[in-house]
């Protein structure tokens, strides 16, 4: 059987069964919410930019935009392909300070990640991973036969998580 | 009606931000020539309103490795603005100046930091001097601060701060000729959505 890689852009969101693979590009300040399901095989990844949906100024067009809205979907998802909320673990990465200052909106990074770990507790998700924080660039493997996540950044090592 | 969000733009509104382009980066260029003692000249630049993905993939894609400065404007346009320095523009200002190629975008050692800062500064500045000479407004850029990085993680930043109000953002296409090359840089411009109403106002074509 051939596996596939699918491409998960920015707030988007998508899920597989093993032994494919998902893979979103350089997450910055945005958050890679890796959850799987063991029993099952079925791994799903969001790519989140902003810690909550109460941040929209607007109508939320996009709702994989945010951290609570956005990891509802994906379970929403992940269960629908026959995956169970109490089977699943999860992976982080991401949230990282690209520009280095005091200001606040650039600390949305931890902000992200605080929010994710806040919600994915909410559901009762264990965090088995997590590659966070700092100042530089990840693009996330999100392994469908291993739930390994794998994290890869310039000039740095490739971490199997 | 004020405008809630870039993708509301008309071609009136596209102009006058080309044209402040265009006297922005005829200043932008005049500073850089004297500071990099080079022969410098500047293209028309180009206004484009893209996707946040689309900006990406212009730039080279996610994981192509870029040089980021990001400025702050606060007074009365508030927001941000990122300069994109790719390897060749990079190269060609340490070239000029230092008579070496930069080589390691990820690993720029003092003097490569403090020449593409002050350059982003520059091109930053002479956008925004522009902008309040022809709008009689007072702008304050920040202190230029630098990231080399995948670009997709670099335009996560003003992505974020626009995701608020929209996902698309406003992509000014440089093109310079340096010492006989041709060079590409671009800028993102990312106002908050009042202080573009406040400028267009301003201008005589909002409402």
């Amino acid at each position: 059987m051939m596996a596939d890689t699918v491409t998960v852009g920015i707030a988007d969101l998508n899920a597989v069964k093993a032994p494919d693979t998902l893979v979103t590009y350089a997450l910055g300040s945005c958050v890679g919410v890796c959850l799987y399901d063991r029993e099952k095989k079925i791994a799903g990844l969001a790519h989140i930019m902003l810690p909550h949906s109460s941040e929209a100024i607007q109508n939320i067009d996009n709702k994989r935009r945010y951290a609570d809205t956005g990891i509802e979907e994906l379970i929403d998802l992940m269960t629908s392909m026959g995956a169970s909320v109490q089977a699943m673990t999860a992976k982080i990465a991401g949230g990282a300070k690209m520009f280095s200052t005091g200001s606040s909106v650039f600390n949305i990074g931890e902000r992200n990640v605080a929010s994710v770990k806040e919600i994915l507790a909410g559901y009762g998700i264990r965090i088995a991973a997590e590659e966070t924080g700092l100042n530089f660039g990840r693009t996330v493997f999100f392994h469908g036969d291993t739930g390994i996540m794998e994290v890869r950044a310039a000039m740095k090592e490739t971490k199997m998580l | 009606m004020s405008i809630q969000n870039v993708e509301q733009l008309n071609d009136m509104h596209i102009d006058v931000l080309k044209e402040i382009g265009n006297i922005g980066s005829g200043n932008a260029a005049s500073a850089l020539a004297e500071l990099l003692n080079c022969p410098t000249k500047i293209n028309v630049p180009a206004v484009r309103i893209l996707d946040f993905g689309d900006a990406v993939t212009y730039l080279g894609g996610p994981e192509k490795i870029a040089i980021g400065v990001l400025v702050n404007l606060s007074g009365d346009i508030k927001g941000m603005m990122l300069y994109v320095f790719q390897e060749a523009f990079a190269s060609k200002m340490t070239g000029c100046l230092f008579g070496s190629k930069i080589e390691n975008m990820m690993d720029l050692n003092e003097m490569e930091v403090s020449l593409i800062s002050e350059v982003g500064n520059i091109m930053c500045a002479s956008y925004i001097n522009a902008i309040s000479s022809l709008a009689g407004m007072r702008i304050d850029v920040s202190v230029p601060m630098l990231t080399a990085d995948m670009v997709g993680a670099i335009l996560s930043v003003p992505a974020i701060e626009f995701a608020r109000t929209g996902n698309k953002v406003l992509f000014i296409d440089d093109s310079f000729i340096i010492d006989d090359s041709e060079i590409k840089s671009n800028m993102i411009l990312i106002p908050e959505m009042a202080s573009l109403n406040t400028l267009f106002g301003a201008l005589g074509v909002g409402e």
